[in-house]
């Protein structure tokens, strides 16, 4: 089978402006995908060319095996897509925006409307189902973009900034949401800047710079490449001379100094050395732990390399 | 649920659906419906007026109805010729940019429908507006014209003033598709608004000066032949049918007046074994605006195509 998402050099140039750069990008099925980078740096335009909304300048484009430029019927009843900033019309309740949707996707009668009731209700939605898009807050709006993605049951579902207005329960409601479609066998690729949130859901990212992807694995694979594989230590410890102490192990790279601790950076997992370090300068240790790299880390230390290099 | 293999109208009749709904409903709508009403009351009153007088003196009563003015009302002719593009206009300056600032557009595009089915839904449910809005002003005229009268509309007129109807669609038509045009080339509804305005504010005003000054330049009168003046009064006519108001005019005066038996400059020679101020046949009418009809639908056409190719290529950046 296909992967659901397949670019080769893919292109767009606005001008001089090169906006998405020779991107070869797959997202295999039933894959999480999270594309992530700075302002600007590509991801909406590589979005929207997934979709044929706008024609790459140059490169290829297969999304769930066809060329949405060439196919963009049989592209788009497979695919649903969450715009940045998602509008409605404003005259017309929740319920009707997405029984028009439904009716542009060829769907009709009772089980449509019982779908629209089930997906209103699954968003929170349901006591402002009748009420005009007019009056919905940015959130609401946003959850009935969700609602109006999933209502013809795509197989892949492509999100720019899915959690944006969200609040933090619905945003949390959200995740679960993503993670039911990825066992229901759904792709899912989204591009955001809430990269816990991403960690959180995510089986891959791709992190894009000026238009290029210049990094792209999984959350263990990128701190590799970008922490260099360190392992990092975060020990909760009180005591005079500690820091030097910590300092001096063997295999330590980097001791920063932290509220109520010291955070290492080691070769290897030295946590019984830190252990005994701290008691050998009589030291009280409350807590010790290796702690996962997290994408924030990353993408941080990532672009500070990044433009540290340039500069 | 069933879903409808795609073709490249697939969707077209849940846009048109939806469109005229939404155009019907519109406030818009109310006001273009308030205004037309209004005109029609005045006019019709104007033309009751005047036709008392003459009853019985003319065969073509009922037509008078729409061309007869009186001071300081123009007829209604007159009023429709200036009130329809400006109706076509309202009803199609935002067609495409006004979903662009609701930020619609994506996700529109993103379900299964070719652009050309959004396009065309919307401008078929601003046509048919439109139809509705003149039908409804023309059962309104015939209706009160007749209560008052008392005079009875022969087949024939019944027929030319429904041809009237058709061809004054038809120049709505060049109207929506020019303002189609201008919302899908400017993002702002406003702008979109004033540049439909003013190509016809250009047309309607400055086009027949402009023609009038061309005219002499591309066929000059040098001795004074008749030749000469002839082939100038023809050069300045071709240049002002250039106009779509030119082709509406033309189109109005033969169909609703039947003793006209020529558009544009006419031989003595063509005139000949012609008994003047005879009316022409129903049929004869037609033929004679024929080309008028035509001139009409294919400007129209060729504003949509000009809207579609540039809709088909645009970036849909929500
Ligand atoms: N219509 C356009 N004309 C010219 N340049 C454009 C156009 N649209 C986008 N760009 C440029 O293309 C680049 C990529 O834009 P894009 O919207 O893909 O960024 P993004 O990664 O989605 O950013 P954000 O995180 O802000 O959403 C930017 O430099 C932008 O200025
Ligand atoms: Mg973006």
């Amino acid at each position: 089978m296909m992967a659901a998402i397949e670019t080769q050099g893919l292109t767009k140039r606005y001008g001089r402006l090169v906006a998405v750069e020779d991107l070869d990008l797959v997202v295999e099925r039933g894959e999480v995908f999270g594309i992530l980078g700075p302002n600007g740096s590509g991801k909406t335009t590589t979005i929207l060319m997934l979709l044929g909304l706008t024609e790459p300048t140059a490169g290829t484009v297969r999304v769930l095996g066809r060329d949405p430029v060439r196919e963009p019927l049989k592209v788009k009843r497979r695919v649903g897509y969450l715009p940045d900033t998602v509008g409605f019309y404003d005259e017309l309740s929740g319920r009707e925006n997405l029984r028009y949707t439904a009716q542009l996707n060829g769907m009709r009668g009772p089980a449509v409307e019982a779908r629209i009731e089930e997906l209103l209700g699954q968003m929170g939605l349901l006591d402002a189902a009748d009420r005009p898009v007019r009056t919905y807050s940015r959130g609401m709006k946003q959850r009935l973009g969700l609602a109006d993605v999933l209502l013809k049951e795509p197989e892949l579902v492509i999100l720019d900034e899915p959690t944006l207005g969200l609040d933090p329960q619905a945003a949390h409601e959200f995740l679960g949401l993503i993670r039911s479609l990825k066992e229901r066998g759904l792709t899912v690729l989204l591009s955001s800047h809430l990269l816990h949130q991403v960690q959180a859901i995510t089986d891959r990212v791709g992190l894009f710079r000026k238009g290029r992807m210049e990094l792209v694995g999984s959350v263990p694979e990128l701190a590799k490449k970008v922490l260099g594989g360190a392992y990092r230590i975060r020990v909760r410890a009180e005591g005079e001379g500690l820091e030097s102490a910590l300092a001096a192990i063997p295999g330590v790279l980097r001791v920063r100094r932290e509220n109520g601790g010291f955070l290492l950076e080691t070769e290897r997992d030295l946590r019984p050395d830190v252990a005994r370090a701290v008691v050998r300068e009589g030291g009280r240790l409350f807590g010790l732990e290796l702690e996962e790299p997290s994408l924030d880390e990353i993408y941080r230390a990532y672009f500070e390399e990044v433009n540290r290099d340039a500069a | 649920m069933t879903r409808r293999e795609g073709s490249a109208f697939s969707g077209l009749g849940v846009v048109f659906l939806k469109e005229f709904a939404d155009q019907l409903s519109g406030t818009r709508m109310r006001l273009l419906e308030a205004l037309i009403v209004l005109t029609a009351m005045a006019t019709i009153y104007a033309a009751i007026q005047t036709i008392k007088n003459v009853v019985g003196e003319d065969v073509f009563l009922f037509l008078r109805l729409f061309t007869t003015a009186k001071e300081p009302l123009p007829s209604f002719v007159a009023f429709a010729g200036f009130l329809v593009p400006l109706l076509a206009i309202a009803l199609g300056f935002d067609a495409v940019n006004g979903e662009f600032q609701r930020r619609t557009l994506g996700r529109v595009l993103s379900q299964p429908i070719y652009r050309d089915a959004l396009l065309f839904g919307k401008y078929l449910a601003g046509l048919a507006t439109l139809a509705l809005v003149l039908l409804a002003v023309w059962l309104l005229i015939t209706g009160l014209g007749i209560l008052f009268t008392g005079l009875a509309a022969s087949g024939e007129e019944v027929a030319r003033s429904l041809l009237y109807l058709a061809a004054t669609l038809a120049y709505g038509g060049v109207w929506l598709a020019v303002a189609l045009f201008f919302s899908v080339v400017f993002k702002s509804p406003t702008t979109s608004a004033l540049a439909a305005i003013g190509v016809w504010l250009f047309f309607t005003v400055f086009w027949g000066m402009i023609a009038g000054l061309l005219a002499p330049v591309i066929s000059p009168v040098h001795y004074g032949f008749p030749e000469e003046v002839l082939r100038q009064a023809q050069t300045e006519l071709a240049l002002a049918r250039l106009a779509p108001n030119t082709l509406y005019a033309e189109a109005t005066l033969a169909l609703l007046q039947p003793e006209v038996r020529a558009l544009g400059p006419v031989l003595p020679a063509q005139l000949e074994g012609m008994v003047l101020g005879t009316p022409l046949p129903l049929s004869q009418s037609v033929l004679l605006v024929w080309p008028q009809f035509a001139g009409l639908i294919a400007a129209g056409v060729l504003f949509f195509t000009l809207a579609y190719v540039v809709f088909q290529r645009m970036e849909i950046r929500a």
